[in-house]
């Protein structure tokens, strides 16, 4: 079995989700449908919502399910924008953290594009927090032109907390609604909806145990949202589609499990990561820990950088020893690309090429830990060596046959 | 891997083979494409989608490695560089000396590999000593020792060709088919890479500052204009558009495009059989045969196309001399060959295997000389 250090990618299916998830997909009924199989499947999808609304400390009419968090991200932030501007054309503008998850990233760059957004990236400190002095400064400037802020809840890279309460006070004293993507924070960090004043709030459920494929957006009752999908008017009219009974049933299962093993259990995982970040940091003294120490991060997030070599060769030599990484940032068409987080925090390119992400979760274990431990530092050696294949090469070619032949003659 | 056919059923005989094996799609690009159109181009989505497919099938792992700043360098500006000089480079040559079995090689021995696996119709034969050859395909039809002419015995010590013994590509299909690998019938891929549309000579204009010149004839009268000297390659016909027909009333072809004057030269079909080639950059793939150390002449053959045909000739390594880059390789052709440019690589054989090249750096046509 590989050493799974990859939770905030994806975590194992807890075992009462899927008991729930298997239960409810050997059913038949449609949640919307008004006899007995309705009835019975109707009443699967409110036991969830209102288990799932425990969980987030919000009312179960606040919970809209979704396919998962980019689903989430996308119905908040298009869905706030245009409803704003439909209440009023001159609110253009979206206030958004440098550094969110690509859901919510590309996203605003859309309505930007397409929808006459203006936005404002806000930027980070080097622990990766959200300057809330831009913040204040931007709202000052003509409160009444923000459409929306979205700052996400902690950061799916690095791990770091953002400052949500204060980031919902600065803004509804402008007037202004915000949005948080929730989905790394949920299950790790004792997340209330009510409590933070969010008026949208992105959870997904295959982070937590649950099954892929479902999520959910948190939306304030007196929240006026402009919807995405059209149909059936499903979900306050906000989300229309079938709902997906069996994964929202799993979803509430995982929910419920992880919010009642919640303090221990982020406690037991910090102290793993602390075990991990200590080690690496013993073992390999030019590694740097990225992203705010401490509290001030994911419990189950350790992010290094490791100077002079690709993340992707390194994330190839753990994989090969067993040991199962992430470099962090997202690829297209598996063109690595240097993370965008790491460069608003002021990270140059080589130093973000060198990152690698591990993340701990509830199947996690102090073996995994010193798997990771005892194979990385060679792993570390050869990706520094791979990484140092420079320019002129090393191996003999046909061009450096003529210029020796030059030089020798 | 490409994404196409070869590397995958390559990669699939390698992991029979017992081997540990990872399969690397080379992004030469930054800005990829998204859409093959026809069976032309590569290094598309699509085309690395394909490649992790057949990887997922053959249950190894994928990864992308970014060359694209090594490529854009040496192959990409050192193709425009040569035509900008007048002479006619073959980048999949560059390509393959470079960037696949030097920068992509050179890293997978940092991480741990043994060596580059490809598609390549090749084959490498290793004596009892240890000491390794390059010898043709078993399908000569699809032979590609042509292109690999520029491996040193270093590079060829980490190569691997398992399609070298595959009596015909129709086998590769079949045998992809078999494996459950879908790109079993995916249209080969033709052309220059990194021009997708096929069109060198547009691509160029864009690249290299053309300026209007001369065509002038053999003995140097003129005989027309050209937009820019670049865009011609020799043995060309169409597109030269001359106002004063030859004496003889015959087509006229490109002989030789003089860079520095800027003009392109021309004359009859018979002016372009070349009979003797000077080489420069000579490389050796593999050990060197006896006589190249001695100066001694030597039989062989001599092919200067990927899949032109080879003729009998007789060569000669000249040491460098004052002046000279490096020994010169000296190939006198017993069989006239038609559109030989400078730039252009002659690759020499012994029977099927693969002595090694140079970069033609002069081509001589007697009877041109006798004019």
């Amino acid at each position: 079995m590989p050493a799974y250090l990859d939770h905030a990618a994806t975590t194992p299916l807890n075992g009462a989700a899927l008991t729930a998830l298997t239960r409810e997909l050997a059913r038949t009924g449609n949640p919307s449908s008004l006899h007995g199989s309705g009835r019975r499947a109707r009443r699967a999808v409110e036991d969830a919502r209102e288990t799932i609304a425990a969980a987030v400390g919000a009312h179960p009419s606040e919970v809209i399910f979704t396919s998962g968090g980019t689903e989430s991200d996308n119905l908040a932030v298009k869905g706030l924008y245009w409803s704003r501007v439909a209440q009023d054309p001159r609110r253009r503008r979206i206030l958004c953290s440098a550094v969110e998850h690509h859901a919510v990233l590309d996203t605003v760059e859309w309505l930007e594009r397409h929808e006459g957004a203006a936005v404002t990236w806000l930027p980070v400190d080097r622990e990766g927090v959200v300057d809330l002095v831009t913040l204040e400064a931007e709202l000052a400037r003509d409160p009444g032109s923000v459409a929306l802020v979205t700052v996400m809840w902690a950061n799916n890279e690095v791990g770091t907390i953002q400052p949500v309460r204060r980031i919902v006070e600065l803004a509804h004293a402008a007037g202004v609604p915000v949005h948080s993507d929730a989905v790394q924070a949920f299950g790790s960090l004792s997340v209330d909806f009510k409590e933070s004043g969010l008026d949208a709030m992105s959870v997904s459920g295959h982070k937590i145990g649950g099954p892929v494929g479902v999520g959910a957006l948190l939306l304030g009752r007196s929240v006026t949202l402009t919807p995405v999908q059209h149909g059936g008017g499903q979900e306050r009219d906000v989300r229309s589609g079938t709902l997906d009974t069996a994964s929202i049933a799993a979803f509430a299962a995982a929910a419920e499990s992880v919010a009642a093993a919640l303090p221990a259990e982020a406690a037991r995982i910090a102290a793993l990561r602390d075990r991990l970040v200590d080690g690496i940091r013993e073992r390999v003294p030019e590694a740097v820990l990225r992203g705010a120490p401490g509290d001030g991060r994911l419990p189950g997030n350790a992010h290094f950088t490791f100077p002079g070599c690709e993340g992707d060769s390194l994330l190839f030599l753990l994989d090969l020893a067993g040991i199962e990484s992430s470099t962090g940032s997202a690829c297209t068409a598996g063109v690595p690309r240097p993370s965008h987080v790491l460069l608003a925090m002021g990270l140059d390119e080589d130093t973000a090429r060198g990152a690698q992400r591990f993340s701990l979760g509830h199947t996690s274990t102090e073996a995994d830990v010193d798997a990771l431990l005892a194979a990385l530092p060679e792993a570390y050696a050869r990706a520094r060596q791979a990484g140092m294949a420079g320019h002129e090469s090393t191996i003999q070619t046909a061009g450096t046959v003529a210029r020796q032949a030059l030089h020798g003659s | 891997m490409s994404g196409g056919v070869d590397s995958a059923v390559a990669a699939a005989r390698a992991v029979e083979a017992g081997h540990d094996v990872v399969g690397v799609h080379l992004a030469l690009s930054r800005m990829p494409g998204t859409l093959r159109t026809g069976s032309r181009g590569c290094c598309t989505i699509e085309d690395s989608r394909d490649a992790w497919r057949a990887c997922d099938v053959l249950g190894i792992p994928y990864y992308v490695w970014d060359f694209s700043e090594r490529f854009k360098e040496d192959v990409v500006q050192d193709f425009i560089d040569e035509y900008a000089a007048g002479r006619t480079p073959n980048p999949c040559m560059r390509c393959n000396e470079r960037i696949k079995f030097a920068a992509l090689l050179e890293k997978a021995i940092a991480l741990g590999f043994d060596a580059v696996c490809t598609g390549h119709y090749a084959k490498v034969i290793e004596d009892a000593d240890g000491n390794r050859e390059l010898h043709r395909a078993a399908d000569w039809a699809k032979d590609q020792s042509y292109v690999l002419g520029v491996l040193t015995h270093e590079q060829l010590k980490h190569s691997m060709f398992p399609l070298a013994d595959t009596p015909s590509k129709a086998e590769v299909r079949a045998e992809a088919e078999r494996r459950g690998l879908s790109v079993a019938n995916k249209p080969d891929s033709h052309d220059i890479c990194f021009i997708p549309d096929g069109d060198t000579a547009g691509w160029l204009a864009e690249k290299i500052e053309m300026t209007t010149g001369d065509i002038v004839d053999e003995s140097g009268a003129k005989v027309g204009e050209h937009p820019g000297a670049n865009a011609f390659t020799v043995g060309q016909r169409r597109g030269l558009k001359l106002g004063t027909p030859a004496a003889d009333g015959k087509p006229r072809f490109v002989l030789e495009i003089r860079p520095k004057e800027n003009k392109v030269v021309v004359g009859p079909e018979a002016l372009l059989a070349i009979d003797e080639i000077r080489g420069i950059k000579v490389s050796w793939a593999g050990l060197p045969i006896s006589e190249v150390d001695s100066g001694a002449e030597f039989n062989c053959h001599a092919q200067v196309r990927a899949h032109g045909d080879p003729v009998p000739a007789t060569a000669w390594v000249e040491p460098a001399r004052d002046g000279a880059a490096g020994s010169q390789l000296m190939v006198r052709l017993e069989a006239p060959l038609r559109g030989v440019a400078p730039g252009q690589t002659v690759v020499l054989y012994q029977g099927s295997r693969v002595l090694g090249q140079a970069t033609i750096d002069a081509a001589r046509s007697l009877q041109r000389a006798a004019l």
